[in-house]
């Protein structure tokens, strides 16, 4: 049986985690929602670039796709993956979550013979990339709460060089030469609610386009043409839908940090009334036995 | 009869407005957007976006995006949108420093155009914010 002091000590401590789990839960509460609003703020672009480029992408002839970011390759060899993950940890089984599907993906890439190239987005799966000696091709870290599109600009430019014209040699030179992605996805974490976020992959490159059901009646005037409109709304598109799958991550990692702050603020409080149970337990014991021995020992004397 | 405008980039709606007329930089050149306009849809360029209603001309400071006219209504996915007013001059000033810097400094020729490109976005920034709001339209 733990000495009374010794279980008095681990209440206590037991106490303070319960204290601190119980802020970090708040934060992240506030922190969800206003990262749940950015994730609505943010719709409206994405939904109108795609109306305008499924209108568009009518326009511009199959033939006219070869080179763009529509263009659909015959053979797929090399293939990105950008993987979003928090910076920081204790968000439950979100990262792992994230991770087991990234192997999950790489293996089924490889098993169709292609290669995979990374980019990380967010400390934890760049340090996962570089312990498992996987290939990493570019990374950003230290992302804000409330990312802008410019944060994600530098990531965003880097896989757009890599699909068009190959890597950017200058780093580290990890990538042969010529070498371009011929798809690219990104790996997130989509906000379901509150309680589940699940890991999702999405292709970025090739752009996938809605079918266009009816052809709206409308001659517009494109200036200064309909295909360079389109070059220039397809890349700013893929950059578009990283941004929204970057905002969803973060209102998915905070939300699921706070759920795991209130299981550990749960946790830390059976163990304090566990623990307290065990205290008073061993504080009638210590008691009895001494009742039991002072009564003993004025039996002996009486005797 | 005025035509809608709605102003919207990546991080959230900007503007939703009723408005008399619309200037925009365009990559073809400045573009004057008239209600009952043809529809047109077209690509902006780094500049000032002046927004006119009631006789008061609102500038914008815009990096780029694009814009469609259709059905008299306005939509501007702009990259980024700040009314002058909005804009913070210190950091607009210190900006421009930074990115006048970064050209003196810039080793290869990726980091020259990418400080070039900052140092004209403070440059339209700064100028937005001097002209100001609510100027009257000179007759």
């Amino acid at each position: 049986m733990a000495s009374t002091r010794e279980i008095r000590r681990r209440i206590r401590s037991a106490k303070n985690v319960s204290q601190i789990t119980r802020a970090m839960e708040m934060v992240s509460a506030s922190k969800m929602r206003r990262a749940q609003r950015n994730v609505l703020a943010a719709r409206p672009y994405a939904d109108r670039m795609l109306e305008l480029m499924t209108d568009l992408a009518v326009r511009v002839q199959p033939s006219d796709r070869k080179g763009t970011l529509l263009d659909v390759p015959d053979a797929v060899k090399h293939v990105g993956l950008i993987l979003i993950t928090p910076d920081r940890g204790l968000a439950g089984s979100l990262v792992s979550n994230a991770l087991r599907q990234m192997s999950r993906f790489i293996l089924d890439q490889r098993a169709m013979g292609r290669n995979v190239a990374l980019f990380a987005l967010g400390k934890k799966g760049r340090d996962f990339i570089s312990r498992s000696g996987l290939r990493l091709i570019a990374e950003v870290t230290n992302i804000s709460d409330k990312p802008t599109l410019e944060d994600i600009l530098g990531i965003g430019s880097n896989v757009l060089q890599a699909a068009q014209r190959g890597v950017d040699y200058n780093r580290s030179g990890s990538i042969d030469e010529g070498e371009q992605l011929d798809e690219v996805y990104v790996l997130y974490s989509e906000f379901v609610n509150t309680l589940v976020q699940r890991a999702t992959v999405k292709r970025l490159i090739p752009v996938e386009l809605p079918e266009a059901t009816t052809v709206k009646p409308v001659d517009f005037t494109y200036e200064p043409s309909a295909e360079e409109v389109l070059d220039s709304l397809l890349p700013h598109y893929v950059e578009v839908q990283l941004y929204n799958a970057l905002l969803e991550s973060i209102a998915s990692e905070h939300s699921a940090r706070m759920v795991a702050m209130r299981n550990a603020t749960g946790n830390a409080k059976d163990l304090v009334r566990d623990l307290t149970l065990s205290y008073n337990k061993a504080r009638q014991t210590a008691i009895t036995n001494e009742v039991s021995e002072i009564a003993t020992g004025a039996m002996a004397l009486e005797g | 009869m005025p035509m809608q405008l709605e102003i919207i980039t990546a991080e959230r709606v900007v503007l939703t407005d009723e408005v008399d007329q619309v200037n925009a930089p365009t990559r073809a050149g400045r573009v004057g957007i008239l209600p009952h306009h043809a529809p047109l849809l077209t690509v902006l360029d780094f500049g000032e976006l002046d927004i006119y209603k009631n006789g008061e001309i609102t500038p914008f400071a815009v990096t780029g995006g694009f814009m469609e006219v259709l059905n008299n209504r306005v939509t501007i996915l702009a990259d980024t949108a700040e009314r002058s007013d909005e804009i913070d001059l210190a950091r607009a000033e210190a900006a421009r420093k930074r990115a006048e810097e970064r050209m003196q400094s810039a080793a290869s020729e990726q980091d020259m155009v990418l400080a070039e490109a900052e140092l004209r976005r403070a440059m339209i920034r700064l100028r937005v914010a001097e002209i100001g709001r609510g100027r009257r339209i000179r007759d």
